[in-house]
């Protein structure tokens, strides 16, 4: 029975693999719950101070703070979130598609590109491109929280008082359901100006107590509220994209075992008809 | 003639917690009360310890208990965006009267590893707690 062995041996690892994968899938399906809550908990406060802040840089305020003037641009920053383990689909090369297709339209100008990067992933990409990192965290977990993400915030943040960067933005996959995830784009500083038609006019706010305290406790918080949304809708994404490919992963699986388990049992009956046929000529020829 | 209403969005790290046309709102802000009506000029204020009274569209009211944030009003919309924020209906009326007098404990202890400033904190988003349960009550 030649190959039949063989045959059997690839058919029991690839059932070894299968058995990992479905595991995956129900793991992730699990933490994608999780995840999935977070982020909707958090979503309209982000979604709300967005919108406050495009007001803020429609306005003609007294009190000019450098996160709303634009500046002539000579570099760019950007804040890359990824994910820390792999096996989820394109998930991650989707987005660094992204990025560097939008970073090369900044280099095409003559415009350096730095990157602070969220995530093991992203770290080892930008890493192997040879491209500017200045900040880096990974090992969030599923719960992450807002004061491990400060410290690579707070150096793009500090690049951008500095004048280093004129530039910021954040990149992150958006989640949009459970088949897809949209890698997004959003420009964090300076601040990105409202399109409301109602409110383009001369204006300032009635300030209480101060216009300048007031409004660094606000950009500070939108900033921080910008990220953290940014690495909950990624870790969201995350975990789905990892539910769909590792279902795939089982279903192909799946199908293999079935071709496999077909070539075996032919081989299985061409032996039976061969040594069948030998026996009977062995017969004839008595 | 129907009612002059303005939209109002009342948004927690953790949810939202409203979001509809309203006729007014009454809220804590760190210089005081303030009242915002439909139409209000720009306005930019941190929010104290306290509660906001929604008059929705309809007449109908509801409470909410805010432990500060920012408030920003438009002409035509108005945002708060609280740190943490309760329903006043969600409010546990024996726990927060148990936080209270801890509080006050911890105000007359006078230890040395007691933090003030934040033990006087604490008591001011407790007794704004109970006044939102007060204001709750007073209105059934």
């Amino acid at each position: 029975m030649a190959g039949g062995k063989e045959i059997k041996s690839k058919i029991a690892s690839v059932k070894n693999t299968q058995k990992i994968t479905s595991a995956m899938e129900m793991v992730a399906a699990s933490k994608m719950r999780k995840a999935q809550e977070g982020m909707a908990a958090s979503r309209p406060y982000a979604e709300n101070i967005r919108n406050v802040i495009g007001h803020i840089a429609l306005g003609r305020l007294e009190y000019r703070h450098p996160y709303l003037e634009e500046r002539e641009i000579k570099r760019v920053g950007y804040i890359v979130v990824s994910t820390d383990r792999g096996l989820c689909g394109g998930l991650n090369i989707n987005l660094f598609k992204q990025v560097l297709a939008n970073s090369a339209k900044w280099q095409e100008q003559e415009i350096e590109v730095d990157f602070a990067v969220v995530g093991s992933k992203a770290t080892s990409f930008f890493n192997n491109m040879g491209a500017n990192v200045t900040a880096q965290v990974s090992g969030l977990g599923d719960r992450p929280s807002l004061t491990d993400l400060i410290g690579s915030v707070k150096v793009m943040l500090n690049a951008y008082d500095s004048g280093d960067i004129d530039r910021l933005f954040i990149v992150y996959n958006k989640f949009v359901n459970t088949m897809t995830q949209e890698p997004t784009i959003d420009q964090l500083l300076p601040l990105p100006k409202s399109d409301d038609e109602e409110i383009k006019h001369r204006w300032d706010y009635i300030y209480e107590p101060d216009a300048q305290a007031m409004l660094e406790q606000l950009l500070v918080r939108y900033v921080e509220s910008q990220v953290y949304q940014g690495v909950v809708e990624n870790l969201a994404s995350e975990q789905a994209a990892r539910m769909v490919a590792m279902k795939s992963a089982t279903d192909n699986a799946n199908d293999l075992i079935d071709d496999l388990q077909l070539i075996y049992n032919k081989a299985r009956q061409a032996s039976i008809t061969q040594e069948l046929g030998e026996i009977v000529a062995g017969a004839a020829a008595v | 003639m129907s009612a002059m209403t303005v939209n109002l969005n009342v948004v927690s790290a953790e949810e939202e917690l409203f979001s509809g046309r309203i006729e007014s709102l009454q809220i804590t802000g760190s210089e005081g009360e303030l009242g915002i009506m439909p139409g209000h000029a720009p306005l930019l204020t941190s929010l104290k310890p306290g509660m906001a009274r929604i008059v929705k569209y309809g007449g109908e009211e509801e409470v909410i208990y805010l432990s500060g944030g920012m408030l920003e009003v438009q002409p035509n919309n108005v945002t708060v965006l609280a740190d943490v924020a309760v329903r006043a209906n969600d409010l546990d009326e024996q726990a927060v009267l148990e936080a209270k007098k801890r509080a006050e404990e911890h105000m007359n202890a006078h230890g040395d590893d007691v933090n003030y400033a934040e033990v006087a904190a604490e008591l001011a988003r407790v007794t704004a707690q109970l006044r939102v349960i007060q204001a709750t009550k007073k209105k059934v």
